[in-house]
């Protein structure tokens, strides 16, 4: 999903830089507090100063892991996009900042995404990902059984939704910003479409992924916490318990209702997706899809989003009213879930400057 | 004259109630090498770990050249207690040699010529001053440590301890290392599993077991008794015997 | 996302380019990017000349075209898609050898195709010609919130060692007779990238204690500081500058 330049046009593409950099910024306070939670017992100092080296390990982590190919069949394979799986590991905070951390290494050192595309990559692929998984899958550990099948399930369906909506946001961006009058039901039946395949794919990986390690450091699972009843940190390599003082909670309980309500919003949203998709395009298109394409590493997205969309071309005129309908729904939809993401990011950060006006840190990019 | 290092009484149960210390007692003089020699689990690394106060909270004091550890003298007593930790990748976490041995330097405010001449002063003693723009993961094995080692005596310890320093070398790397370490002249306290080293390098060896110092005595004195060797699970490599082997001289 | 992650693109080299200060060559960079985007799709002459520019740059800072041009595949997804526009775009059509494409889509591959292209060669250049540390040094110093600046060298520093660390499970895992085949195969996969995490979290763990044994109290010692003389931000800002004066031109034509 590595956007190039002239992708987006340049206003827009500044614009959702700008609403970028502010995620970010507000991360980098966040982080502070995520990493914060795991910390040693009777360690003098604490908080800010782990973040540097935890979260850069985690993005090197990422990074590392993104080569990791997972084979599909004879020949294909496929890869980690690991925003989800960023989040549910070291939490929503410190997963933005990691993946974000990634694209502007990949931009800078290997061209990869373009430089003014950068805004719009890191608010698909970092904060869309990491904010809409975490919060799926804070939702659904909630309302599930305490157990660690629960983490796993909850992480299958975080990372499955979290795809398909970045291509959602991205669909978005495009009808504001993009540079070629396509019809934005084709661009959302396309990317959506191809994203709950890749989806799926990134959703085994995750579960099974978070599963390994929830079953042998369940307290570095971020979003778990709370789940197990006494934490172990090791202390260069001795098993030491934690103190059972009370974890901070990462999302308040205050808040939860909010998210089980975006949880299923987005639900509902990515379903509608789902089956819209089925209905407009033909089950061939989509077997040919990934019959001819599998989920190959270096194509992926860029190279399945053609197909589906070409395959549509030749359909009837009915189907351009069933994606109209759809885009309109996905349109509504992604704008109640961005405002209210902009809204808890805004309240977040305002509890956050009254908590601590006087903290110097940095918050412009 | 004032120890260099001096722990009394110190004792320490982390918050779970698994204590690992039961009051260790023992001070090492300046300049002088003692190998601190114990089993698995006896408790070596946390007591590592309170020697620049990564570990506070249980009972007994450590003093550190006459100061005490503790929150007030935190900045000044992590620039005097140096520790090499066993892998130099986490050690050596900047991207070049150069920057992550001014790193401790640097956060103790030094900067401009006075923290170049300190940086290559402490490559110099390492023998790595060739390799001063090399980012680190280009270096050997040994090299990496030699670099942690200058890193640390950057800061210009008054004691620096080493946890497991012959870990993954090989024989060349261990005896540069072995010829390094005799070179300078602070206190050192090597924690390690390699007896053989341990005599060769340290005059005076301290045994940890069960969180207690167990014995303090000549590193070869107690190498030689089988029956304290064996009731700490401490054993020696096939075919050597301390007693055919000349002792680690002191220094003058 | 590939292998192709794992090459570093920095030549070394001793050009003027390559001796220009970190972050003037990123401003410059961007700017340039900047105005690629801003132009006119139907200002073609424009573009050919932000190419000879590139070129212009590229030859002094002695980046042989082979290597750039090479690193343009990184591009080709995009280019898929730019040649599927035509096809599905809306608005007017025309008829090319019996085919009904629609201009607009034309003026839109185009567009995606000569501005992405352009991008990535910039990147390219900019990436042969700065070394990953002086590129850490220069974000830091266009005002990257230091943080952020932090975990990148972090994961600039760790990514090798843990790319390494993902090496030799895949080594372990293929000497006990295991080779991944298909999906039923990922849970094993997924275990070794559970396992890499747990090492990367634990290794973070042992970094901050190495730091916080050297005196770290949250903010890294500033050791190198990079800076620019006048000369060298006009010499820089060259580029951009130039392919104002360009794009303006475009426009007002």
């Amino acid at each position: 999903m590595h956007a190039p330049d002239g992708f987006i046009n340049a206003p827009v593409s500044a614009v959702v830089g700008v609403a970028a950099a502010g995620a970010i910024a507000v991360s980098l306070r966040g982080a502070r507090r995520e990493l914060e939670g795991a910390s040693r017992p009777g360690a003098a100092g604490s908080g800010g100063e782990r973040t540097a080296p935890l979260a850069g390990l985690v993005a090197a982590f990422i990074f590392a892991v993104q080569m990791l190919n997972f084979p599909v069949a004879a020949g294909t394979s496929g890869h980690l996009l690991g925003g989800a799986l960023a989040a549910i590991l070291v939490g929503p905070f410190t997963g933005v900042l990691c993946v974000s951390v990634v694209l502007l290494m990949q931009a800078v050192l290997f061209a990869d995404g373009g430089l003014t595309a950068l805004g719009v990559n890191v608010t698909t692929m970092a904060i869309t990902t990491t904010v809409v998984a975490y919060a799926l899958f804070r939702g659904l550990v909630k309302v599930l059984p305490r157990t660690r099948r629960s983490v796993t399930a909850a992480s299958f369906v975080a990372a499955l939704v979290s795809v398909p909506a970045s291509a959602v946001v991205f669909t978005l961006l495009y009808a504001v910003g993009g540079t070629t009058d396509v019809s934005i039901g084709k661009v959302a039946t396309a990317m959506v479409g191809v994203h709950v395949l890749i989806g799926i794919g990134e959703a085994v990986i995750t579960a099974l992924t978070v599963g390994a390690v929830v079953a042998v450091r369940p307290d570095l699972v971020h979003g778990a916490r709370g789940l197990t009843r006494k934490l172990k940190l090791r202390v260069n390599g001795e098993l030491v318990d934690a103190p059972d003082a009370a974890e901070p909670e990462p999302v308040p309980a205050a808040r939860s209702p909010r998210t089980v309500w975006i949880t299923g919003l987005v639900t509902s949203l990515v379903l509608a997706g789902f089956v819209s998709f089925y209905a407009s395009a033909s089950p061939d298109g989509l077997e040919k899809v990934a019959g001819d394409h599998g989920i190959d590493e270096k194509a992926e997205e860029h190279a399945i989003a053609g197909s589906p969309l070409a395959d549509y071309g030749v359909e009837d005129v009915d189907d351009d009213r069933l994606s109209g309908g759809l885009a309109g729904v996905i349109g509504v939809g992604v704008t109640v879930v961005a405002g209210t993401g902009v809204f808890w990011v805004v309240r977040r950060r305002r509890a956050e400057d009254t908590a601590d006006a006087a903290s110097p840190t940095r918050t412009g990019v | 004259m004032t120890p260099s290092l001096e722990v009394s009484g110190l004792a320490f149960a982390y918050p779970d109630g698994h204590q690992a210390l039961f009051g260790v007692d023992f001070s090492l003089a300046r300049g002088e090498r003692v190998a601190l020699l114990g089993p698995n689990g006896a408790g070596k690394t946390t007591l590592v770990l309170h020697l620049n106060g990564i570990l506070t909270g249980g009972t007994g004091t450590v003093t550190v050249a006459g100061l005490p550890v503790g929150k007030k003298h935190m900045a000044e007593i992590r620039r005097r207690v140096g520790i090499v930790f066993q892998d130099p990748d986490d050690q050596l976490f900047m991207p070049t040699v150069r920057e992550d041995v001014a790193f401790g330097p640097a956060a103790a405010g030094l900067k401009g010529p006075e923290l170049e001449e300190r940086v290559d002063r402490a490559l110099g003693r390492v023998g790595m001053a060739e390799f001063k723009d090399r980012p680190p993961h280009h270096l050997s094995f040994g090299q990496r440590r030699r670099v942690a080692v200058a890193t640390v005596l950057a800061m210009e310890p008054e004691i620096l301890v080493l946890d497991e320093p012959s870990s993954n070398l090989d024989p060349a790397s261990r005896r540069e290392l072995a010829d390094i370490l005799r070179s300078l002249d602070v206190t050192v306290l090597m924690v390690t599993h390699d007896l053989p080293y341990a005599l060769e390098l340290c005059p005076r060896s301290l045994v940890l077991s069960d969180g207690v110092i167990a014995a303090d005595g000549a590193t070869a004195e107690l190498l030689a008794d089988d029956t304290l060797m064996r009731a700490h699970r401490l054993e020696l490599p096939y075919g050597f015997d301390p007693r055919s082997v000349p002792a680690a001289p002191g220094r003058s | 996302m590939g292998t192709g992650h794992a090459h570093k693109l920095y030549r070394h080299g001793h050009s003027p380019v390559h001796a220009l200060p970190p972050h003037t060559k990123i401003a410059a960079g961007l700017a340039f990017v900047v105005v690629v985007v801003s132009t006119p799709r139907e200002a073609m002459w424009a573009f050919a000349v932000y190419a000879g520019l590139l070129a212009l740059v590229a030859h002094t800072a002695r980046v042989p075209a082979g290597f750039l041009l090479k690193r343009l595949l990184i591009e080709v997804p995009f280019v898929a898609f730019a040649v599927l526009l035509p096809f599905v775009a809306e608005g007017e059509r025309i008829d090319v050898l019996g085919l009904s494409l629609s201009v607009n889509g034309l003026w839109g591959a185009w567009n995606v195709l000569a501005k992405g292209t352009l991008g990535v060669a910039a990147s390219v250049l900019l990436a042969s010609t700065t070394e990953l540390r002086e590129l850490l040094l220069g974000l830091q110093r266009l005002r990257l919130p230091p943080l952020l600046v932090q975990i990148a060298s972090f994961m600039v520093r760790y990514g090798d060692v843990i790319t390494d660390e993902l090496r030799r499970m895949r080594i372990a895992r293929e000497s006990r007779g295991f080779e991944a085949r298909g999906v039923r195969h990922w849970g094993v996969l997924a275990k070794s990238a559970g396992a890499l995490f747990i090492r990367s979290y634990e290794r973070g763990e042992r970094v901050h204690l190495a730091m916080v044994s050297r005196g770290y109290a949250g903010s890294m010692p500033v050791i190198d500081e990079v800076t620019a003389s006048r000369a060298q931000w006009s010499y820089a800002s060259l580029l951009p500058g130039a392919a104002l004066a360009v794009c303006l031109l475009g426009w007002i034509r």
